[in-house]
């Protein structure tokens, strides 16, 4: 059930970025933390914008975040504030299943560096990457 | 003889899939989770299914409970259920589970119970589908790995 693109997807390994899987649902972070993965960038997952925020605190830092929005205890919107409050400036790529202008504009305005439609894949993850400058898509 | 087993049930594979795409209950974001399926995690695509049939047994289930209760009025809990389910449908290419769930959705956001009940019994039929179509999908990749010769836990 497999299909081998290991000539398709690039290694970032040597960039050595690293990132925050920011999202309550399980299937999700399964998926987020294995794209990543297969990108070689080090990942963690927490599941809501508190123990995103909390992570930070305890002086964990990370290239960039993915950001989902609807979250118990905290959302994402709440939590990049909060994160941009704190003075973390690191790129925050938000993502959603669904989301009209206007939460979205709320979203971006929170503090966010890009914004991406779940489901994510492989190339939309590349295209955050791409745009938050840690990678150059050929 | 065992090449054939294999070749046998690869096509047997190839025809389900085939047939799951054609039909709709699986879209391309199915195919997205195959890619992600390496030698590091050869299992991937069915510990994230078992995930997702996991979490949406309990969502269903805390839905029907919830809507079956005569006091019931809190639509607002059953959006945050049908968000889920939505996003994890909609992740693991569960197209026809995923859309039927927006359309349940609709109902709740109209506070239209009955809406709701019919939406519930849909969803329930489509996923419970979706739910016999992987167990038949993993068990002929399960003989197809012991005809191969590969031992993986599953």
């Amino acid at each position: 059930m497999t299909r081998d693109i290991a000539e398709d997807v690039p290694n970032l390994a040597e960039s050595k970025l690293t990132a925050l899987v920011v999202d309550d649902n399980f299937v999700n972070q399964s998926i987020h933390h294995k794209l990543l993965d297969r990108l070689g960038i080090q990942n963690d997952v927490v599941c809501n914008g508190k123990e995103a925020v909390d992570v930070h605190c305890s002086g964990r830092n990370y290239d960039f975040i993915l950001m989902d929005m609807d979250m118990p205890v905290m959302n994402g919107i709440q939590a990049t504030k909060t994160l941009r409050e704190m003075g973390i400036e690191c790129k925050i790529a938000g993502v959603t299943t669904r989301a009209d202008e206007g939460e979205k504009k709320e979203f971006m305005e929170a503090g966010l560096n890009d914004f991406q439609e779940k489901p994510l894949t492989i190339s939309k993850l590349l295209s955050i990457l791409h745009k938050l400058n840690f990678y150059v898509q050929t | 003889m065992l090449g054939l087993g294999v070749d046998r049930l690869q096509a047997d594979i190839n025809r389900l899939l085939t047939s799951l795409f054609h039909q709709g209950v699986l879209d391309e974001q199915f195919l997205q989770l195959q890619q992600l399926q390496d030698d590091t995690s050869p299992t991937f695509v069915y510990d994230v299914i078992n995930i997702y049939f996991d979490e949406s047994d309990k969502l269903l289930r805390n839905l029907r409970l919830s809507l079956m209760d005569r006091e019931f009025s809190d639509y607002k809990k059953i959006g945050l259920h049908l968000n889920q389910l939505v996003g994890s449908s909609s992740s693991i290419g569960a197209r026809r589970v995923r859309n039927l769930c927006v359309a349940f959705r609709s109902a709740s956001e109209l506070n239209n119970r009955p809406g709701c009940l019919r939406g519930l019994e849909v969803v329930e039929h489509e996923y419970h589908y979706l739910k016999n179509m992987m167990h038949e999908l993993f068990h002929l990749e399960q003989q197809r790995l012991l005809a191969a010769g590969v031992r993986y836990p599953m």
